[in-house]
């Protein structure tokens, strides 16, 4: 990992961690729902994007993490910043668990996208019946702001607080990528028969990618529980979250360190625009990433980290 | 314990809503046999077609059974248009791309219905819903009786269509070995479209079958696309008979597990089956390999 590779990652993130000097609060929530968005993204972008293996369920390990957190301390009234620790470990060990079943019976391609998909709606049913989860009322957690209680008071903590998770998985990321673990990652998303005629262990490589893909997108769930304090199953395991992770992650550049990141924020920009503009019609932003679904798949297959990197080629080739 | 009356009613109801799952899973496994990706865009065409049977009925008085024939062939219609403009170009040939595709159609088409017609659940209204046909002690609904009838017609038309056709030929030949099939003069392209056509057409059936006793939102198709994931797994990807047989089968789990344990838990039992089947035999009861 040379010095220079960090320079852009490190630029983003100071930039926006410098907005709270300026920027309004609403413009401040926008970001750190985004960037929650963006969190979760990583870890999709980790199995889906160097594994290759599409998730369409990643609402599973998000909501795992978000209830972990919230249960722990509404229940068992646990220190906030133990919950988080525990909430990515159970989200880390729920994603062991499907990759564990699923990639054991060789499911992939559409399997795969099948059964995370399943396992994200029994998860949402269970959740949404349960006595300990709050059922379909919710949990609400108690709002006590205090560094100890890992709420703040103004919104530029929950940011730094996001910030510092993307830094962390941004550099994770960035080793994998350089490492050993991405090559191997990459070889199975290309042609898993001929990793393992090179030697790779194609099992525990995609196990150690959906255990470390479900941590990331966990900690994006116990973000969301401390930022709204409220969690109902509909949220939390809803359809809604593993699209949107997907969408953000693809848009942004499948495979890239910084595309996660980017894609979320011009995602959720856009959406925002769009519900300013049209905001009468329910839904229109959502028929918006649909199409620039379809449309990053037809034309921009690299994202806009790609489509980014290819201008800049192109201006210092002239 | 329930009276055996009340179980036997329950699963002669469960077999006709199994014949309409059956339907909708006919579609999803045509697919899914030629072109080797599942269609997630599969619920959100249901509903689509469920609310042309509505605005048919509303609009024009066309009545739901009138409808099948004009919306079976708008339905194929589009989905060639579908597959052949839309699909298959923006995939460039890669089945990873081809899952992200209908799932970004699935996103547009539900969100363009619930922007237009908001969340609101509709019925065809009139009293059609509610006819019954005496049999022994049973009491059956009569639109279920003939939507089950009509199920399996059009089962058996597809079979033939498979079995004796030419192009039922040249969509096996596709589906067996794409390169070969170009080889000799057929166009795969045309036959993608062609059977993602008629995966739609069988979801127009469906719909007009459907609707009568049931209702209709934006959201609607995804209660049942799950459900014909869960049949097609169980059938086996690809297979016509496997398709129908897992229908029927869900359709009476569905009913006796509503019965027994409670309409949530009954759709809880359905993604259970589902994981396990995937996870234990992801050939399904029907199919010949994985």
């Amino acid at each position: 990992m040379k010095p220079r590779d960090l320079l852009p990652l490190l630029l983003l993130l100071g930039a926006l961690a410098l907005t709270p000097l300026f920027a309004s609060n609403l413009l401040l929530n926008f970001l750190v729902s985004a960037l929650i968005i963006a969190l979760g993204a990583q870890g999709w972008n980790l199995l889906g994007g160097y594994g290759g293996q599409l998730s369409f369920g990643h609402a599973a390990l998000f909501g795992t993490g978000a209830y972990a957190t919230a249960i722990l301390q509404v229940k068992f009234g646990l220190n906030a910043w133990l919950a988080f620790a525990c909430g990515i470990a159970l989200a880390a060990l729920a994603g062991w668990i499907i990759g564990y079943l699923s990639f054991r019976a060789r499911l992939r391609g559409s399997y795969f996208a099948l059964v995370t998909l399943a396992f994200a709606e029994v998860l949402r049913i269970l959740a949404n019946a349960a006595d300990f989860t709050g059922g379909a009322a919710g949990l609400l957690i108690k709002l006590q702001p205090g560094l100890a209680n890992f709420q703040f008071a103004s919104r530029a903590g929950y940011l730094w607080a996001v910030l510092a998770c993307i830094l962390v998985v941004g550099l994770m990321t960035l080793w994998i990528d350089r490492g050993r673990f991405g090559a191997q990652l990459v070889a199975v998303r290309e042609n898993e028969d001929a990793a393992r005629a090179l030697g790779v262990d194609v099992l525990a490589t995609k196990l150690r990618a959906i255990t470390l893909s479900g941590a990331i997108t966990g900690a994006a769930g116990c973000l969301y529980a401390q930022n709204f304090l409220y969690l109902d199953a509909s949220i939390a395991y809803g359809t809604w979250i593993s699209v949107e992770l997907l969408i953000a992650a693809i848009v942004g550049g499948l495979g890239t360190v910084l595309g996660p990141v980017i894609g979320a924020l011009a995602l959720h920009g856009l959406g925002e625009v769009t519900k300013g503009l049209l905001g009468w019609l329910t839904g229109i932003d959502l028929v918006l990433f649909g199409i620039i679904l379809i449309a990053a798949v037809a034309f921009v297959p690299s994202g806009l980290v790609g489509a980014l990197r290819r201008l800049r080629m192109r201006g210092a080739a002239r | 314990m329930y009276s055996p009356a009340i179980v036997a009613e329950a699963m002669v109801n469960g077999l006709m809503t199994g014949a309409a799952y059956a339907l909708v899973a006919l579609g999803l496994t045509l697919v899914y046999g030629v072109l080797h990706i599942v269609n997630f865009a599969h619920g959100a065409l249901l509903t689509c077609a469920m609310f042309a049977v509505l605005g048919m009925e509303q609009g024009l008085g066309i009545g739901p059974y009138a409808a099948i024939l004009p919306l079976g062939v708008l339905f194929f219609l589009l989905g060639y248009a579908l597959q052949r403009y839309v699909i298959g170009p923006s995939s460039h040939g890669e089945d990873r791309n081809t899952l992200l595709v209908t799932l970004g159609i699935s996103i547009v088409l539900e969100n363009a219905l619930l922007a237009a017609f908001r969340s609101d659940t509709r019925t065809l209204g009139g009293d059609m819903g509610f006819d019954v046909v005496e049999l022994g002690p049973m009491l059956l609904s009569r639109p279920r009786l003939v939507g089950c009838a009509v199920a399996l017609v059009v089962a058996a038309l597809l079979w033939l269509l498979l079995a004796r056709s030419d192009t039922g030929r040249a969509i096996r030949a596709v589906a067996k070995e794409r390169f070969g099939a170009q080889v000799v003069g057929i166009d795969p392209r045309h036959i993608f479209a062609v059977t993602f056509g008629i995966g739609c057409a069988c979801l127009a059936v469906a719909a007009c079958l459907l609707l009568p006793t049931f209702y209709v939102n934006p959201r609607v198709g995804n209660a049942f696309v799950l459900v014909a994931f869960t049949i097609v797994v169980l059938g086996g990807m690809g297979s016509v008979v496997g398709a129908l047989v897992g229908g029927l089968v869900i359709g009476v789990v569905e009913s006796l597990g509503g019965l027994l344990l409670g309409e949530s838990l009954g759709q809880l039992g359905i993604f259970l089956i589902f994981i396990l089947v995937l996870l234990l035999r992801p050939t399904g009861l029907f199919g010949a390999r994985a």
